[in-house]
């Protein structure tokens, strides 16, 4: 099986509300001191995902990391799990894409680096939480796509899928090549082991820009974007919390319900 | 009136138009009627019943219903066909759709298919110069983005309870036909598993008594368990008590779970990360339980509570007995 899997590098999207901060006149994110880069964490499900089928079956997996500013330590970690191979797509050209422009990269990247039977993605990126590129990329090749999967398991030259809805979840199964994008109901991606990490140090990276993956820059990037950012803004909150004060925990609770009460939303 | 000018996705469930339908219809009617043009609406399922006549009662003017035995469960590529299919039919300069389990799924595909531009989760829409302004979260709930698209139909997924439906109104006239496409099927449905919980829906309940992580274990839940089951709501949980498999992930409230927008809405144990926030930030009213006072949740509670939940709960689930 040659299985690719698609990792964002984004910020820590668990760090504290707090310290996250703009630049309204750029309309981008402003580097918070502290806030570290991480794998967006769908993806890291997308990585588990694949190193399962990997376990059960003779299985390669390609990683495609597409950004300008990664961070060796941070995308290196798929290999450090046990992916075998690292693509680090990097041009400006690809940067500020919409679901349309970064599909069409990624799928481009794709098509390049060999064959390809299942293509993991996570459902949403953890940082502009759009949630269209893994469709975008199977539409891209004309391949089947099944979205939101918490089990992925390669049966028969096929790839059956539950999906997560809102009241259960649905059992699908598309032909290979498909594309499947992955929700932490998957389950917590495993840890890098002492030797995954030592291993992934040795491996390099293979580094492409937009000309090395063939892409027709009009395509890319912001440029091929249909989708324009106007605004950027924080959200104002009037935080206004009546805290209730009392001598004991149990006092506290009790002083609770009478407010509750009180202001007649009990 | 003109043509066409939105088109909506409804979505249905044993002949019964879902609730975020006619959210969208109410938006859609919003925007048109400033246009000066039409809201047409598809609707796609099996058995869809009256759903057809009641889209009309929430502000379509033309209804299109593919109601086929094959469109039982949610088959992405006959839906997405049944779509773009009305969207070439009616070129709409815009097509709504709901961020739901189906919506999520399909805008993608109909977007890229149409080869336009689609901002998912939206909040809010607006007119300016006779484009869509489309306000979603970006990172997670830490900021607001406002997007427009510079292609044409102009898409979105709206998010669920974040619009208002029109009063329903029988007495108002649309059409209902019907509209067929064929679809290169790809996936195949094997079946459908249901895990929903007993007792009021999250979604629906006027009361939510939610936990974080700080719970603990699934014997934690017993008091939020019994606070509900006394006010007559629901439990809904934190991302990471589902999946440490101490509740259904079913009830998981936020960005990627449900949206609740209670009366009362009880915030236990939990920080108050933004993407859990997401999905109750239409509570009227939040109470905070937490032992640490510098917990995001008490930035948007209305009542909080600084302490271990342990020894608070109890004492509030007596004093609520009490009260009466
Ligand atoms: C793309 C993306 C989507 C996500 N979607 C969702 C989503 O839909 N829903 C969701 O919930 N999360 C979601 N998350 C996860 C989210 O970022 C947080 O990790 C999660 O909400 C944290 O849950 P928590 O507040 O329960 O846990 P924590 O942040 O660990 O907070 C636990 C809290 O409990 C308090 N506590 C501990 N013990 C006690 C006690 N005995 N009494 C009182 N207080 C106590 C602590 O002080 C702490 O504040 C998403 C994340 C990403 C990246
Ligand atoms: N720049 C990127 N590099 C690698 N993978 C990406 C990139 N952008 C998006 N993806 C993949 O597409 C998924 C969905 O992203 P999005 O549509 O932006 O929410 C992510 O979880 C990744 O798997």
């Amino acid at each position: 099986m040659n299985i690719v899997v698609c990792c964002k590098q984004v910020p820590d999207p668990e760090a504290p509300p707090a310290s996250f901060k703009i630049d309204a006149a750029a309309n981008k994110v402003a580097p918070a001191p502290g806030v570290n880069q991480v794998i967006s964490p769908f993806d890291e499900q997308a990585i588990e995902a694949a190193l399962r089928i990997k376990d059960g079956q003779e299985s390669t997996v390609r990683v495609i990391s597409m950004g300008t500013d990664l961070v060796s330590d941070v995308v290196k970690k798929p290999l450090a799990m046990g992916a075998d191979e690292l693509y680090l797509i990097q041009d400006e050209a690809l940067n500020d894409g919409d679901g349309i422009s970064t599909a069409y990269a990624l799928a481009t990247a794709i098509k390049k680096i060999g064959e390809y039977d299942l293509i993991i993605c996570g459902r949403q990126a953890a940082d502009w939480d759009v949630g269209q590129t893994g469709v975008g990329i199977a539409e891209e090749l004309g391949i089947a796509c099944v979205t939101v999967a918490k089990k992925v398991e390669v049966v028969d030259g096929k790839v059956r899928v539950e999906r997560v809805v809102a009241d259960g979840y649905e059992v699908v199964e598309v032909p290979l090549p498909a594309v499947v994008t992955v929700s932490n109901e998957l389950g917590e991606p495993r840890y890098a082991t002492l030797k995954g990490i030592m291993g992934a140090a040795k491996k390099q990276a293979t580094v492409m820009s937009a000309a090395d993956i063939g892409a027709d820059t009009a395509k890319t990037g912001k440029a091929g974007a249909k989708s324009k950012l106007l605004k950027l803004y924080i959200p104002v909150r009037e935080g206004k919390c009546e805290m209730i004060e009392a001598e004991d925990p149990a006092e506290a609770g009790a002083l609770l319900a009478q407010k509750l009460r009180e202001a007649k939303v009990l | 009136m003109g043509e066409i000018g939105i088109l909506t996705v409804s979505e249905c469930t044993d002949g019964a138009l879902d609730a975020i339908s006619a959210e969208l219809l109410g938006a859609a009617r919003k925007l048109a009627d400033e246009l000066g043009q039409k809201v047409a609406t598809v609707i796609i399922g099996s058995g869809v019943g009256d759903a057809g006549k009641d889209a009309v009662a929430y502000g379509a003017d033309e209804v299109y219903v593919a109601d086929d035995a094959k469109y039982a469960n949610y088959q992405p590529e006959a839906y997405a066909a049944v779509v773009q299919q009305a969207a070439k039919d009616l070129s709409p300069a815009i097509i709504l759709a709901g961020q739901t389990s189906i919506g999520r799924d399909l805008a993608p595909r109909v977007a890229f298919k149409l080869q336009t531009g689609l901002s998912t989760d939206c909040i809010s829409l607006k007119l300016d110069a006779g484009r869509m302004i489309m306000s979603r979260a970006v990172y997670g709930g830490n900021a607001m983005a406002d997007y427009v698209s510079e292609s044409d139909p102009q898409m979105a997924t709206v998010r669920v309870k974040s619009q208002e439906a029109l009063a329903k109104d029988d007495s108002r006239s649309g059409d209902v036909k019907t509209i067929a496409a064929d679809a290169d099927i790809k996936t195949a449905f094997i079946e459908k598993v249901t895990e929903e919980v007993t007792g009021i829906k999250l979604e629906d309940a006027d009361v939510v008594v939610c936990g974080g992580r700080g719970i603990g274990s699934e014997e934690g839940f017993e008091p939020l368990n019994e606070l509900a089951k006394m006010l007559h709501g629901a439990v809904g949980a934190t991302r990471p008590p589902c999946d440490n498999g101490w509740i259904a992930s079913t009830q998981q409230i936020g960005l990627t779970g449900k949206i609740v927008s209670p009366t009362l809405y009880f915030g236990i144990a939990l920080s108050g990360a933004s993407q859990h926030i997401a999905g109750c930030s239409g509570a009227k009213n939040i109470v905070a339980i937490n032992k640490d006072d510098e917990a995001n949740i008490f930035n948007v509670a209305h009542y909080g509570v600084v302490g271990d939940y342990k020894k608070i709960l109890p004492a509030l689930i007596a004093k609520v007995k009490e009260l009466g």
